[in-house]
C-alpha cells in the first residue's frame, strides 16, 4: 500500500512557495525579471494544484471529499494531519488567484523596490495556504506566524513614515495577539491532552467540571487571536491605518488575511462547539453574532466618516468580516453557505479597489511627484522604470467602471455577486432549515425567525446603503467634480489585474449556480463534525519499509 | 510549587502588560517580551510539574507514561521561544527605524502636544 499521488498534491501549496521563496532569497536585485518569473510561475502552479484540489475533493476522487496528508507519516492524533476538503480548497483557488493578481501588479513597479520582495510574497502564500490546509493547532500557530512575519515584511515594503508607523502598530497588536493564541493553546492541551483538532473535537464533549470550564477559557483566548485578525469590533482598529498604509498589492494580499481570521473562526467553531459537543455545544454563539454585528455597524459608521480611499477600503473588509462573523454565529448551514460565497465575492471587490486606488491616486497627483517621494524614501537603489508606451486607451473610462464595478460589488447591488450573496443570505434568514435534526429523522416544522435574523437583515442592508453613499461620494468628488483631469499613464500590467479580479466577479456571477452548488456541499461537509473526526483519526499511516514490527507503546493520555 | 510558579507567572505578565501600555516603543518590546517570557512558562506548566522525571526513555526501554514528564509541552516551548525571539528582534528593527525616520521613539511617531 502506498500514497495515492493525489494526496502528495494536499502538500504542494505549503511546499512550492517556500522552496521558491528560498531559491529567490540569494538572488540579487540584478535578475530582478528572473524573480518576477520564477515567483509567477510558482503562484501559476498553486493556481492549477487548487483547481485540482477542487476537482478531486469535489469529483469523489477522495471520500467524503476530503484528502488527508499525514506528515512524516505519523498517525493522527500524534502527526500532524493536513487535510483538504472543499471549503480549504476553494479557499486556496481564491489565495492562489488573488496572488497571482497582485504579484502581475507588482511587475511594473512594486517588485522592484526593495529587495526581498518576492521572497516575502511567497512566504505570505506558504502561511496562507498552510493555516488553511493543517488541522493541528499548534501547527496553525506556527503558519499563522510564518504568514504574520511575512507580512510585517511586506507592510514595511516601499518604506516611509507612514508605513514605518503603521508596522509598528500591526506588529505589536499581533504579537499581544500570538500570545493569547500560545495561552489558549496551551490550556486546551492542558485540559484534552492532544492539539490535534479533531481529537480535541472528539474530547470536547468528555469534559466537565473545571476542566470544561478552563477549556472554554483557552477556546476563548484562542477565538480572541482570530478575531484580532478578521478585526471584529472592538478588535479590528488597527485595520485601516494599516491597510491605507501598505502599498496596494501588499494590502490586497492583507484582505485576504482577514478571511483567514474568519476561515478558522468558521472551521474551529462549527468543529468543536457544534451540536455534538455536549455541554459545550454551541459556546460563544452569542458573541459571534452579536460581535458581527456591532462590526457591521462601526465598518459603516468608519466607512461614512472617512474620505480617504485607503481607509474606505478598510472599512469595507470590516463591514465584510463582521457580516461573515453574524453568518456564522447565526448558526444555520444555508446561510453558512451564502456566507461563504460573501467572502470570496468581497475578498476579490475589496482587493480589486486596494490596486484600483494607486491608479485612481495618480489622477491627482503628478507620477514624477510619486516616484521622487518614493525615492526619498530609502532603500531604492534600482530607480523603478516609468512605464514607456504600450499605454493603456481610454484611461479615464476604464478607471471610472472599474471603480463603479468595484462600489457596485462592495455595496452589493445587481448584477456583481455582491448582490447575489446579499440575497442569498436574506432568503437563508427568511426561510430557517432544519438543522441536523432532519437526519435524527425527528422533523420540526418552519420555525419563526428570531429577531436577531431581522436585526441582521436590517444591518446589511444598511451597511450597503452607506457603503452606495460613500463611495458615490469618494466617485463623484474623483471623477466630477475634481476640475481638470490629466489622464495618468497606467501600464497593461497594472490594469489587467483588475480587470482580472473583476473578470472573476462577473464569473461569479454567471455561475453562481454551479458555484453554490460546491459551497453548500462544503457547507455541509463542516456541519458534519463526526464524519470528520472519524476520517482524520483512522487515516492509516504507511508501513515503514523496514519490515521489523515496532514495539508496542500504550499512548493513550492519561485522565487529566 | 504551583502557588509560587503561578504568582510568578502572573507578576511578570502583569508588569508586560503594564510596560506594552506604556507610550515609549522601547518599553512596548520590554512589555512584551515579559509576556512571552510568562507565557512560555505558562505553557511549561500546562504538561504539569514534575520532579525528577525525564521527559526522555532511555534507548531500549519500553516507555512507562507514569514516570515520565510530559515531553509535548517542552517542544511546544521550543518551538514558541525561537518563534518569539524572532518576531521581537523584527519588532526592534522596526522601532530603529522608526526612530531614525521620525526622530521620537514615541509609539505614535510623534511627541504628544502637551
Amino acid at each position: 500500500m502506498s500514497l495515492h499521488w493525489t494526496q502528495h498534491l494536499i502538500l504542494v501549496p505549503v511546499i512550492l512557495p517556500l522552496l521558491v521563496g528560498a531559491a529567490l532569497a540569494p538572488l540579487t536585485q540584478g535578475w530582478h525579471r528572473l524573480k518576477f518569473w520564477l515567483s509567477y510561475a510558482s503562484i501559476l502552479g498553486l493556481v492549477a494544484n487548487a483547481l485540482a484540489l477542487v476537482h478531486f475533493t469535489d469529483g469523489g476522487a477522495w471520500q467524503d471529499g476530503m484528502g488527508i496528508y499525514l506528515a512524516g507519516n505519523w498517525s493522527a492524533p500524534f502527526g500532524i494531519a493536513l487535510l483538504a476538503d472543499r471549503l480549504s480548497s476553494i479557499m486556496l483557488l481564491l489565495t492562489a488567484l488573488l496572488g497571482l493578481a497582485s504579484l502581475h501588479f507588482t511587475k511594473q513597479r512594486w517588485g522592484r523596490i526593495g529587495v526581498h520582495f518576492h521572497t516575502l510574497f511567497q512566504f505570505l502564500l506558504m502561511g496562507i495556504n498552510g493555516a488553511f490546509l493543517t488541522h493541528d493547532l499548534f501547527n496553525l500557530f506556527v503558519f499563522f506566524e510564518v504568514m504574520l512575519a511575512a507580512s510585517y515584511g511586506l507592510v514595511l515594503h516601499g518604506y516611509n513614515a507612514e508605513r514605518i508607523r503603521a508596522s509598528m502598530q500591526y506588529i505589536a497588536i499581533n504579537l499581544a495577539a500570538a500570545l493569547l493564541f500560545l495561552l489558549g493553546l496551551a490550556l486546551i492541551y492542558a485540559t484534552t491532552g492532544t492539539l490535534n483538532m479533531a481529537d480535541v473535537a472528539g474530547r470536547v464533549p468528555l469534559l466537565a467540571g473545571d476542566d470544561l470550564a478552563l477549556f472554554k477559557i483557552g477556546a476563548t483566548m484562542m477565538a480572541l487571536t482570530f478575531l484580532t485578525k478578521s478585526a471584529m469590533w472592538p478588535l479590528g482598529f488597527w485595520l485601516p491605518t494599516t491597510y491605507a498604509a501598505a502599498s496596494p498589492p501588499v494590502a490586497a494580499m492583507l484582505v485576504l488575511m482577514t478571511k483567514v481570521g474568519a476561515y478558522v473562526v468558521l472551521r474551529l467553531w462549527l468543529l468543536i462547539f457544534s451540536d455534538d459537543a455536549g455541554a459545550a455545544a454551541g459556546f460563544g454563539q452569542d458573541a459571534l453574532l452579536y460581535g458581527g454585528m456591532a462590526t457591521i455597524v462601526f465598518g459603516a459608521a468608519g466607512m461614512l466618516s472617512t474620505d480617504t480611499a485607503g481607509r474606505m477600503a478598510g472599512y469595507a473588509a470590516i463591514i465584510s468580516s463582521g457580516t461573515l462573523l453574524a453568518v456564522i454565529g447565526y448558526g444555520q448551514p444555508n446561510l453558512v453557505t451564502a456566507g461563504i460565497y460573501y467572502l470570496i465575492g468581497s475578498t476579490l471587490a475589496v482587493a480589486a479597489f486596494l490596486l484600483l486606488i494607486e491608479l485612481i491616486d495618480r489622477i491627482r497627483t503628478p507620477r514624477s511627484a510619486m516616484l521622487a517621494l518614493t525615492m526619498e524614501a530609502y532603500a531604492v537603489e534600482d530607480a523603478p522604470v516609468e512605464p514607456v508606451g504600450r499605454g493603456v486607451p481610454a484611461v479615464m473610462a476604464f478607471l471610472s467602471l472599474a471603480f463603479a464595478a468595484c462600489a457596485l460589488m462592495i455595496a452589493g447591488l445587481p448584477p456583481l455577486p455582491g448582490f447575489i450573496a446579499k440575497f442569498g443570505m436574506f432568503h437563508a434568514v427568511l426561510h430557517p432549515q432544519v438543522v441536523a435534526t432532519a437526519a435524527n429523522g425527528v422533523m420540526t416544522g418552519p420555525t419563526t425567525i428570531p429577531t436577531a435574523g431581522w436585526v441582521l437583515i436590517a444591518l446589511i442592508v444598511l451597511s450597503g446603503l452607506i457603503a452606495v453613499i460613500s463611495m458615490m461620494r469618494f466617485g463623484v468628488r474623483t471623477f466630477w467634480a475634481s476640475g481638470v483631469l490629466v489622464p495618468p499613464k497606467l501600464h497593461r500590467t497594472e490594469v489587467m489585474p483588475i480587470i482580472f479580479l473583476l473578470g472573476l466577479a462577473i464569473g461569479m456571477t454567471i455561475q453562481a449556480n454551479a458555484l453554490f452548488g460546491y459551497l453548500a456541499r462544503a457547507s455541509d461537509a463542516i456541519h458534519r463534525p463526526a464524519t470528520y473526526i472519524g476520517r482524520v483519526l483512522s487515516e492509516p499511516s504507511l508501513p515503514g519499509p523496514a519490515s521489523s514490527p515496532a514495539p508496542t507503546i500504550n499512548l493513550t493520555p492519561e485522565a487529566p | 510549587m504551583e502557588l509560587v510558579l503561578s504568582l510568578a507567572i502572573g507578576i511578570v505578565f502583569a508588569s508586560g502588560i503594564w510596560l506594552v501600555l506604556r507610550p515609549r516603543s522601547f518599553q512596548v518590546l520590554c512589555g512584551l517580551m515579559l509576556m512571552s517570557y510568562a507565557v512560555n512558562l505558562f505553557i511549561f506548566a500546562m504538561g504539569r510539574l514534575w520532579i525528577d522525571a525525564p521527559p526522555l526513555t532511555p534507548a531500549g526501554t519500553l516507555p512507562n507514561p507514569a514516570i515520565l514528564a510530559d515531553p509535548l509541552p517542552q517542544a511546544l516551548v521550543l518551538t514558541a521561544i525561537v518563534i518569539g525571539f524572532a518576531t521581537t528582534a523584527l519588532y526592534l528593527v522596526v522601532m530603529i527605524g522608526s526612530r531614525g525616520l521620525t526622530g521620537t521613539d514615541h509609539v505614535d511617531g510623534q511627541e504628544p502636544d502637551l
